[in-house]
């Protein structure tokens, strides 16, 4: 690219990435939405992250240059690479991958080195899922990595997609605190969880609260947690906090997973929380958010950055802070020995299976964006050819990393964006109304104006289908023009069409698992090559 | 109808005067009357219909039910504990069969 | 369902039910305020069969002073009658919650008669989804 030449990785030292001068008395690192990427990866940030009734214009629904200018970061920048997806493959050549749970590692021993007991470690949920070597030790890998990193506290999502046995298994059994204020009991309507933690850090009584994702039996299959119930639970959240303040805690710390918008409307209607630091949405701002008294930290995802924010709290309230978020540069950052070594030690069972190539991308392959990306077109082609379908549908996840063109595609890679545990690849007959009712939906949970009923996933993936949407028109009137791409002709709502698609929330879905539907797809095709997606045509009026 | 369990949550122990909390579940298909079978034939509508609370022979909380209430029918509600007594618990069923459960709670 | 074409899913339409009837016949066409009165429900249902409603009315609750009942309608169902609390001062607080069922997206609409024959109302959407997306 053409600013290559502007700050090279040489330029930048780890030094440089860690400098932080020491602010107050309590430290909070936060890291979230790990999806069990523990290797350095290549990310790339949403284009097109569009915000709607008051989010809209608002970060974090600011992508691409305007980010840029929003936040008077220079193009072409370590940080232009890290935040956004403008030149993302020219720069990922010049500044490399970023994440590595060894790195990150490095970062947390450097602010723990610093701040001693003054800091908290805050995990925020997502960390279990996402990669091959998690799927096939049901997120134990995950679990014993995190322990070295010794964090505070966690919240979660995607945890109970490994059933809500393994999870109790493990949270008895873990060397920290699993907070969820919002997690009951189904029958009884009782807390099933540990809600709140309180802390002693630097001389000042922090409380911290969880809060797991409140849509977890709808965005995920309710049948692997069938005796627990959870929700926003806005009033039970309130309580928490007051008797938080009430046992004394001078700083209320939100660990929430509830995604970035959510969690604003909330910082407007609950009192007493200090700092929200949100996930789920796989954000990432280079300074908090605030609102009212409330600081909203976002921290982006798969090990890409780390927060630090340090806090001054006296006299019984927050006076002042310090943030940054730290860019995980894989290449900057030296790796921590214990911890790469236990990494290795979590794959090398794995080893043979993780590095076989299936074939090489021409393309970038990538997931973030409302609409689409190219890692879906992808899963969408394979779903289509190998399935014998009209029309493809994939989930609108937001983890799953990128592929740089010229890479081979691993077995690793392709887990990296279908690792879960309900990855059965479907094929069925829908009419043309169910697919309009299904698109409706789901684009009623991303842009419904009132933030408590979204989701915080993207649009589903569609192949083989094209149509139009208005994000600012209410369910059941944003879509139209659906069109059948391979005769051109519009979808008919009376007649049925053959449909393929994965992570079906149905307990009783069938087929083959999706990695080996695309497994199939690459080593057919060798080279993987797609042109840039025109189905989806958007419009805001 | 044959299997059907109530369960009840009352504190063992309250301060005179204290309102307190009370849960109730009870298994029942609660089958509404508007779901067909595999031959298209209507299933007969059988629900609970009624439940009712007294402590010492007071009504102090009931509920009319229709097939809109979820199959095993949950209430939580407030009663006033004014001395020691029993609470005494009845659901009513479309097939004339009453349930019962009681529950002794001591005033402090 | 999500994605699998097991259960269809309808939206709100226009034709209502039988909701405002209902709710006259317990008003007796009285005016229902609103404030006194609020009905909880889930944004989201986690499941159209057992969605959790519960009801709290600011009352005293004394001999003289109380709510009698409190009536609740969905208003997409195919018959809007769900259920009727009925309290009495031994309740000592006006509150209640059960779970219900909600064929589709749609309001359910909560009204209090008083002791003193004047009544109280609330609403709340609740959207039955198809879900199955996350990030
Ligand atoms: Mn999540
Ligand atoms: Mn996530």
């Amino acid at each position: 690219g053409k600013f290559a030449a502007f700050a090279a990785t040489q330029s930048m030292t780890q030094d440089q990435l860690l400098d932080f001068e020491d602010f107050g008395n309590v430290t909070l690192v936060h890291i979230t939405d790990i999806h069990a990427q523990v290797k350095p990866i290549y990310f790339r940030e949403p284009s097109i992250n569009l915000g709607v009734g008051e989010a809209a214009g608002k970060p974090p629904h600011v992508t691409g240059a305007d980010f840029l200018r929003l936040y008077n970061i220079e193009p072409g920048s370590p940080e232009a690479y890290a935040l956004t997806s403008e030149d993302f493959t020219a720069l990922a050549g010049t500044y490399g991958r970023m994440g590595g749970l060894d790195r990150v590692a490095t970062v947390v021993k450097a602010i723990r080195a610093a701040r001693g007991d003054n800091m908290l470690l805050l995990d925020g949920g997502d960390t279990w899922q996402g990669s091959y070597v998690s799927h096939h030790t049901n997120g134990g890998d995950m679990v014993e990595l995190m322990n070295l990193l010794r964090p505070d506290a966690m919240t979660a999502h995607w945890e109970f997609t490994y059933g809500e046995d393994r999870v109790r298994e493990i949270v008895d059994e873990l060397p920290f605190a699993f907070l969820g204020s919002n997690i009951f009991d189904a029958e009884w309507d009782e807390p099933a969880y540990e809600h709140t933690k309180m802390f002693e850090r630097g001389g000042v009584k922090v409380a911290v609260i969880g809060q797991a994702f409140p849509y977890l039996p709808i965005a995920n299959p309710g049948w692997m947690f069938p005796s627990l119930s959870f929700g926003i639970r806005e009033e039970v959240l309130q309580e928490n906090v007051d008797a938080a303040r009430a046992e004394g805690a001078e700083l209320v710390v939100l660990l929430s997973h509830n995604g970035f918008d959510v969690d604003r409307k909330l910082a407007g209607r609950i009192s007493g929380v200090d700092v929200i630091l949100t996930g789920h949405t796989h954000d990432a701002l280079p300074e908090p958010v605030v609102v009212g008294d409330t600081l909203l930290i976002a921290s982006g995802s798969n090990g890409k950055f780390v927060s630090r924010l340090d806090l001054d709290v006296r006299d019984g309230g927050l006076k002042g802070y310090q943030y940054r978020l730290i860019p995980i540069f894989s290449d900057v950052i030296s790796p921590d020995a214990e911890m790469t070594a236990a990494i290795d030690a979590t794959r090398e069972p794995h080893k043979a299976e993780l590095e076989r190539v299936l074939g090489t991308t021409e393309s970038l392959l990538y997931r973030r964006g409302n609409f689409n990306g190219t890692f879906d077109d992808l899963i969408c082609q394979a779903l289509l050819q190998e399935r014998e379908a009209d029309i493809a549908l994939s989930p609108g996840f937001r983890w799953g990393t990128s592929l740089l063109p010229g890479q081979d595609i691993t077995v690793e890679d392709v887990f990296n964006a279908t690792g879960m545990t309900y990855p059965n690849a479907y094929r069925s007959e829908m009419s043309g109304k169910l697919l309009k009712d299904i698109l409706e939906d789901v684009a009623d949970n991303l842009f419904n104006t009132d933030p408590y009923y979204q989701q915080g996933g993207d649009m589903v993936r569609v192949g083989g289908m094209g149509y139009r949407i208005d994000t600012y028109k209410p369910i059941g009137s944003r879509i139209s023009e659906m069109t059948l791409l391979k005769t051109g002709e519009a979808i008919d709502p009376a007649k049925n069409y053959v449909v393929a698609g994965w992570a079906s929330v149905n307990e009783e879905t069938e087929g083959p698992a999706i990695w080996d539907v695309v497994e199939s797809y690459i080593t057919r095709v060798g080279t993987v090559s797609l042109e840039e997606n025109q189905s989806v045509k958007i419009v805001q009026s | 109808m044959a299997n059907v369990k109530p369960r009840v949550k009352v504190p063992k122990s309250a301060n005179a005067g204290e309102v307190i909390t009370i849960k109730t579940l009870i298994s029942h298909p609660m089958e509404s009357g508007q779901r067909r079978d595999k031959e298209g034939n209507l299933i007969p509508r059988q629900i609970i219909n009624s439940f009712k609370c007294e402590f010492n022979g007071t009504p102090v909380f009931s509920c009319d039910i229709e097939p809109a209430v979820s199959s095993n029918p949950y209430f939580e509600f407030k009663a006033r504990v004014p001395e020691s007594g029993e609470f005494k618990f009845t659901w009513v069923d479309d097939d004339g069969s009453v349930y019962e459960e009681t529950k002794k709670i001591e005033v402090k | 369902a999500a994605f699998a074409a097991t259960t269809s899913l309808s939206f709100p339409v226009l034709a209502a039910n039988d909701a405002q009837d209902i709710i006259n016949a317990f008003t007796g066409g009285a005016e229902a305020g609103e404030g006194a009165l609020t009905l909880d429900a889930p944004e989201i249902a986690e499941n159209g069969n057992t969605v959790p409603i519960e009801v709290t009315v600011d009352s005293p609750m004394s001999e003289d002073d109380y709510v009698e009942a409190v009536l609740i309608v969905a208003d997409g169902n195919p018959n809007a009658s769900v259920a009727t609390f009925h309290f009495t001062p031994m309740s000592g607080e006006a509150l209640a919650s059960t779970r219900i069922r909600l064929a589709k997206t749609q309001d359910v609409i909560a009204v209090a008669k008083m002791s003193n024959g004047t009544f109280a109302m609330d609403r709340k959407t609740v959207k039955v989804t198809i879900g199955g997306c996350g990030g």
